[in-house]
C-alpha cells in the first residue's frame, strides 16, 4: 500500500485541486492495509490481507454535488476524474440542506499511529494465534479467535484551502475458549493501536480461566439483580445512549433525548450523578482523529457531566438552522471512572451477578432505550464480597439509560472498541428470562 | 448524459465534505451499470491463469472469482432525496489447498501480472498456515461442468431504470404517506447486480448474473402532547427479481382480516405507505398488551425472520462443529442430535427445506461459490431433524459424498465459507386461509411485519418483536396492541406449531445483511412461509414503564 506521508497526500490534493472548474472542491485521499488471521478448533481457519487506496473527489455548482473517484495518480487520471465529478454534480438534484464547504481549520497532531502496529506481518500474526492455540491445547480447552490490524492514513482537503492529515493503526484481538465437554465458556478482547502492548498469551489466559470457572453453572431465577458489567459489558450498552445523541432526531421529538412539547434535554439532569461521559481525540490511551469526515475539529466535548445532558451531535445544516455550535459525532467517547479495579467493585458486592459480555442486543423500545439481549461466556454469582459460582445465561431487557440512573460504583476504564469504559456496578438490572445456551 | 441519467454519487443533507460509502465499491456514473464489463474469454484466460500458476505452486485444489459487485441506492426523507450511491466493485480473488490447507488472496488489479502474484500468494499463505494446521482439507468429489452461465429471471434490469423514475416513485410514497398522517418518513430503494465468474481445477467456467432488490421505508407519527413516538416498516419483501417487483400487480396481492393488504411477488409501495401511516397514528391510541400466555398468529411477513434466527443458523455446519464460537456462536443442534434420528425439532406438521432453487428468493443461485449445483434439500421432516447445510469441506464430517451447495463469499475480496441457503417452512397441506385460521382462536395475538429479533448464541432463547399487533378474542380481531414481544425456546416453540395455512398464502420474507464470519460478511437470504399458528406463547410487554 502507497501509504503516503502529509507532503504527498497534499502534493496529490493540490494537483487535484488546479484542474477544478466547480463552485467548491472537496476531495477525500484514504489508504488502508487490512491483515488478519482466524482460528478455530485450535487450528487456523482464515488468513489474509486485503490493500484498498482511493480518491474522492466531490464537486459543488450552487446546491448540486457529485462524487468521482480514482485509484490512479497519474496526471491525466487526475484531471479525467475531475471533469466526470463536475459533470455528475451539474446533473444532480439540488440538497436544499447542502452547506458551503469549510475553510482552513487547524487541527492538533492526535497519536493515533504506531510503528509497531504497521509492521506486522503474516508470521506476526502466526505466531500471535500460536500463543493463544498452545495453551489451551496443553489445558484440552478448545480455542476460537481472531486477530485483525489496520493500518492507514485519511487526508481531506477543499478549495477553500482546507487540509487535514492523520495517521491511524488499529488493531483488535478477540478470544473465546471452550472446554472440551462444551458445558463452560470464556471470553476476553484487547483493542489497541500499539501493537506492542497486544499479548495474546496474556489475554487468552483470562479466557481459558472463565472458561473452566463457568462449568457447572447454576441457575437463578430471572429477576432484577445488582450487577458488575465488565467493560466489554458496560461499553456496548453505553455505545447505544451514544448513538442516539443526534440533536435533529431529539427535536424532532423521535428519540429518547426529545422533549415532551418539542426541543430537546440538553441541561436537564437525566441519570445519577456520578455520570461522567466525554469525548477526547488527544487522549493518549484512546486516540482518535482530530477531524471529523467533513472537516469539522474534533475536540475534548463533554456529553453527560454530573448526570446532566450538556451537548448533543449536529449535522451543520440543522446546528445553523438552530443557530448553535455545530458540534460533530465523537469518533469514541469516555466514561469517567476511579481507581477501583474491577476485584474491588465485586468485594463491595453483598449479592450480585458479574457479567463478562452480552450478545444480540436489539432495540425493543426507541422511546425509552429498552434493549433486549443475552449475557454470554462468563456469567457469575457474586455474594458477599466473592465470586461464588458460574450461573445460566440470562436475557435482559433494560435500558442503559436505565442503567446509568442505577449507576452505585465505577472502576478503572479500560480501552473497548474504541471507547474508554469503567467496569460499572448497577442496581435492579432487569433480567428477564434464562437461557440454555453455553 | 442527461438529467434523468444521473447517477453517481450525490450527497444529500450530510453537509460540506461528504464522505461517499465505500464499503461496498467505488462510486461510479449509472451509465457503467449497463457496460457488459470484462469479456467471457478474458476473464476465462486470466483465471486459467490464477489455477495454473497455483497448481504450479503446489495446489491440489484451487478456485478463482472474477467478481463485478454494482449496486445503487437511492435513500429520501419527506420531500427530499437525502442520497443516491451508485458504486462498483471489481477484483479477483483466488483460493487453493496446499498441503491441506486453504490459503486466500485477492486483488482488484485485474492484469496478468497481478494475477499471477496474487495466486502465488495465496499459495504461500497456505503454505505458511499449514504449519499450525492439525485437519487437512478434505474437499468433497465435485465434477467440472466446462462453460456454463446462469442469469436471475428477471423481467425488467432495475439498471435500467432513470433515476429520475426512482426518485419519482420513492417521493410519491412520501408524500402520500405525509398525507396519511405520518409526521416523518424516510423510504429508500436498494438494487444489486452481482456478476460473477468462477472457475476451479475441477474443470468449470460459471459465468452468473444475479440481480436483486429491496424497497423499504420507516413511518413515523410523533404525538407532541404525549411527547411519544410510534413508528411501521415497511411490509416489503427484499426480492431476487428486477424492476417489474414494485408494478404493484393487483393478482400478486391478498386481502387479509382487518383491510389488511399483503404483497407475494409484486410490492405497492405507495399503497403500503398509506397503511403503515394509518397504522403508526393508531398504535397511539392501541392497547399496551397484557403479559401472558397467548396463541400466535404469525404473518409470513414475520415468521420468515424468527424461522431465520431458530432454524436457519442452528443448522449451519460451521457453527454446530465449533468454527463460529468466536463470533456468531455454536447452536444447539449437535451432531448427536440429529444422528439419533429422532430429535423432535417440531411438532409434525413442520417440514423445513433448505433450497438454492425457488424462483424470486435472494439465494437462489445456479451455481454456488465452489462450483455446486443449487438443489433443493430437507432440513426437518415431519418435525424432526434431518439434514444440515455444508460446504465441500464439510460434509465429509455428515458421512455424506455430496456438498449441499452452501459456499458464498459477499465480494471478491472475501474468501468463501458456509453460509445459509433459502430455508423456508412448507406450506400446510390443507386448504386452510388466514382469515379461517384467525376464526378458531381464542386468546391470541396476530403479527406482521420485522421488528426487535435476539437469540442466544447457541439458538435456544429467543424474544421477537413485530411492526404491526392485533388482539385476537374469539375468533375475531378486536383492535390494535402495542408493546409486544414474544419469548420462548426454540425447541418448544417449533413443538407448538398447530396449524400453517395452504400455499396461497405462502409468501417470502428475506435480508441483505445477514451477517457472519470475521472478517463479518454479508449475505442475502430469503424464507418461504405461510400464516402459521403456534399456541400458548409467553408474551411480554415491552414498555419499560411496564414491568417486564
Amino acid at each position: 500500500m502507497a501509504m503516503l506521508n502529509e507532503q504527498e497526500a497534499k502534493k496529490i490534493i493540490d494537483k487535484v485541486l488546479s484542474y477544478a472548474k466547480a463552485d467548491e472542491t472537496s476531495i477525500n485521499l484514504n489508504a488502508e492495509r487490512t491483515g488478519n488471521i482466524r482460528y478455530a478448533r485450535n487450528t487456523v481457519s482464515t488468513s489474509g490481507e486485503a490493500d484498498n487506496l482511493s480518491l474522492a473527489i466531490t464537486s459543488i455548482f450552487g446546491k448540486r454535488s457529485g462524487t468521482a473517484t480514482i485509484n490512479e495518480f497519474d496526471e491525466i487520471s487526475l484531471e479525467k476524474t475531475v471533469t466526470r465529478s463536475e459533470e455528475i454534480a451539474r446533473l444532480a438534484p439540488e440538497n436544499p440542506e447542502y452547506m458551503s464547504l469549510l475553510g482552513p481549520q487547524q487541527y492538533s497532531k492526535s497519536n493515533t499511529y504506531s510503528e509497531n502496529t504497521s509492521k506486522i506481518n503474516p508470521l506476526y500474526r502466526a505466531n500471535a494465534a500460536f500463543a493463544s492455540i498452545q495453551p489451551c491445547i496443553n489445558k484440552k480447552l478448545i480455542a476460537a479467535g481472531y486477530l485483525e490490524d489496520n493500518t492507514g492514513f485519511n487526508a481531506i482537503g477543499n478549495s477553500k484551502g482546507l487540509f487535514g492529515y492523520n495517521k491511524v493503526t488499529n488493531g483488535n484481538f478477540s478470544i473465546t475458549v471452550r472446554t472440551a465437554d462444551e458445558r463452560g465458556s470464556g471470553y476476553a478482547r484487547q483493542n489497541f493501536t500499539d501493537a506492542s502492548r497486544l499479548n495474546t498469551k496474556a489475554v487468552t489466559e483470562i479466557a481459558m480461566n472463565k472458561a473452566i470457572a463457568s462449568r457447572d453453572a447454576k441457575e437463578l431465577a430471572p429477576g432484577k439483580y445488582t450487577v458488575i458489567l465488565e467493560p466489554e459489558a458496560g461499553g456496548e450498552l453505553l455505545q447505544l445512549l451514544i448513538n442516539t445523541l443526534d440533536a435533529r432526531n431529539a427535536d424532532e421529538g423521535r428519540s429518547f433525548f426529545g422533549r415532551k412539547g418539542g426541543g430537546n434535554k440538553i441541561g436537564e439532569k437525566l441519570f445519577k450523578e456520578n455520570v461522567h461521559i466525554y469525548s477526547d481525540p488527544f487522549n493518549i490511551d484512546n486516540p482518535g482523529s482530530p477531524f471529523a469526515s467533513d472537516g469539522r475539529r474534533q475536540e475534548k466535548i463533554s456529553w453527560i457531566e454530573n448526570g446532566i445532558l450538556k451537548n448533543l451531535y449536529y449535522s451543520r445544516y440543522w446546528a445553523n438552522s438552530k443557530g448553535v455550535n455545530s458540534l460533530p459525532s465523537p469518533s469514541g467517547f469516555i466514561m469517567s471512572g476511579t481507581n477501583q479495579s474491577q476485584s474491588d467493585l465485586i468485594k463491595e458486592t453483598e449479592k450480585g451477578i458479574l457479567v463478562t459480555r452480552f450478545w444480540y442486543i436489539r432495540a425493543v423500545d426507541p422511546q425509552t432505550l429498552v434493549f433486549t439481549g443475552l449475557t454470554r461466556d462468563g456469567t457469575f454469582y457474586i455474594e458477599n464480597g466473592k465470586i461464588k459460582h458460574a450461573v445460566k445465561n440470562f436475557r435482559f431487557n433494560e435500558s442503559p439509560a436505565n442503567m446509568l440512573t442505577n449507576l452505585e460504583a465505577v472502576g478503572k476504564p479500560v480501552r473497548i472498541s474504541g471507547n474508554m469504559i469503567p467496569p460499572m456496578k448497577i442496581k435492579d438490572f432487569n433480567f428477564t428470562s434464562l437461557s440454555d445456551a453455553v | 448524459m442527461k438529467r434523468k441519467d444521473f447517477l453517481q454519487l450525490s450527497s444529500m443533507g450530510i453537509g460540506a465534505l461528504m464522505i461517499p460509502d465505500f464499503l461496498s465499491g467505488n462510486p461510479v456514473d449509472p451509465s457503467q451499470f449497463l457496460n457488459e464489463g470484462v469479456e467471457r474469454s478474458v476473464k476465462k484466460s486470466l483465471a486459467d491463469l490464477a489455477l495454473n500458476t497455483a497448481k504450479s505452486k503446489g495446489a491440489s485444489y484451487a478456485d478463482v472469482r472474477i467478481g463485478r459487485y454494482l449496486q445503487q441506492n437511492i435513500s429520501t426523507r419527506e420531500n427530499r432525496v437525502q442520497n443516491i450511491a451508485n458504486t462498483e466493485s471489481y477484483g479477483i480473488g483466488i483460493r487453493v489447498i496446499v498441503n491441506g490447507t486453504w490459503g486466500f488472496a485477492a486483488t482488484s488489479e485485474v492484469t496478468e501480472v497481478s494475477v499471477i502474484k496474487c495466486a502465488q500468494s495465496a499459495a504461500a499463505i497456505a503454505r505458511a498456515n499449514a504449519k499450525l494446521q492439525r485437519e487437512p482439507v478434505r474437499l468433497a468429489y465435485q465434477q467440472g461442468f466446462g462453460e456454463k452461465t446462469w442469469k436471475t429471471p428477471i423481467e425488467i434490469n432495475s439498471f435500467e431504470i432513470p433515476v429520475k423514475d426512482k426518485i419519482d416513485l420513492l417521493m410519491k410514497v412520501n408524500s402520500d404517506a405525509m398525507k396519511a398522517g405520518a409526521g416523518f418518513i424516510g423510504s429508500s430503494l436498494s438494487f444489486v447486480n452481482e456478476q460473477k465468474y468462477f472457475a476451479s481445477t475441477d474443470g468449470s467456467y460459471i459465468d452468473q448474473d444475479i440481480h436483486r432488490l429491496w424497497p423499504t421505508f420507516t413511518v413515523t407519527v410523533v404525538d407532541k402532547q404525549t411527547g411519544k413516538f410510534k413508528t411501521r416498516d415497511a411490509l416489503s419483501a427484499p426480492m431476487g427479481m428486477g424492476y417489474e417487483y414494485l408494478a404493484g400487480k393487483p393478482s400478486e396481492k391478498i386481502k387479509g382480516p382487518n383491510d389488511l393488504i399483503f404483497y407475494r411477488n409484486s410490492y405497492d409501495m405507495v399503497e403500503d405507505a398509506v397503511q403503515a401511516a394509518k397504522q403508526a397514528k393508531e398504535k397511539h391510541t392501541a392497547k399496551s398488551v397484557q403479559p401472558g400466555k397467548y396463541d400466535l398468529v404469525l404473518d409470513p411477513n414475520h415468521l420468515g425472520l424468527t424461522i431465520h434466527e431458530s432454524i436457519g443458523h442452528p443448522l449451519e455446519l460451521d457453527r454446530v462443529l465449533g468454527y463460529e464460537a468466536n463470533y456468531a456462536g455454536t447452536s444447539f443442534a449437535t451432531l448427536d442430535k440429529w444422528k439419533s434420528g429422532k430429535f423432535n425439532f417440531g411438532s409434525n406438521i413442520v417440514n423445513i427445506v433448505a433450497d438454492r432453487t425457488q424462483p424470486h428468493f435472494l439465494n437462489t443461485v445456479a451455481y454456488d461459490d465452489e462450483g455446486v449445483p443449487g438443489k433443493e434439500w430437507e432440513l426437518i421432516r415431519n418435525g424432526t431433524l434431518v439434514n444440515y447445510q455444508a460446504t465441500r469441506d464439510q460434509v465429509h464430517m455428515l458421512g455424506q459424498k455430496q456438498s449441499h451447495g452452501c459456499c458464498h463469499a459477499d465480494s471478491w475480496n472475501s474468501a468463501q465459507f458456509q453460509r445459509m441457503p433459502n430455508v423456508s417452512l412448507r406450506a400446510g397441506k390443507e386448504k386452510l386461509n388466514v382469515h379461517d385460521m384467525i376464526k378458531n382462536v381464542e386468546n391470541g395475538i396476530y403479527i406482521l411485519g420485522r421488528g426487535s429479533y435476539s437469540i442466544d448464541q447457541q439458538r435456544y432463547n429467543f424474544q421477537f418483536g413485530g411492526q404491526v399487533f392485533y388482539e385476537i378474542k374469539n375468533g375475531k380481531i378486536t383492535g390494535m396492541l402495542d408493546d409486544v414481544a414474544y419469548q420462548s425456546n426454540t425447541q418448544q416453540f417449533w413443538n407448538s406449531c398447530a396449524q400453517i395455512c395452504d400455499k396461497d398464502d405462502y409468501r417470502s420474507f428475506g435480508s441483505f445483511y445477514d451477517g457472519k464470519g470475521q472478517p463479518s460478511q454479508v449475505s442475502a437470504v430469503s424464507h418461504g412461509s405461510s400464516t402459521s399458528r403456534f399456541n400458548n406463547v409467553n408474551v411480554i410487554n415491552t414498555n419499560s414503564s411496564k414491568n417486564i
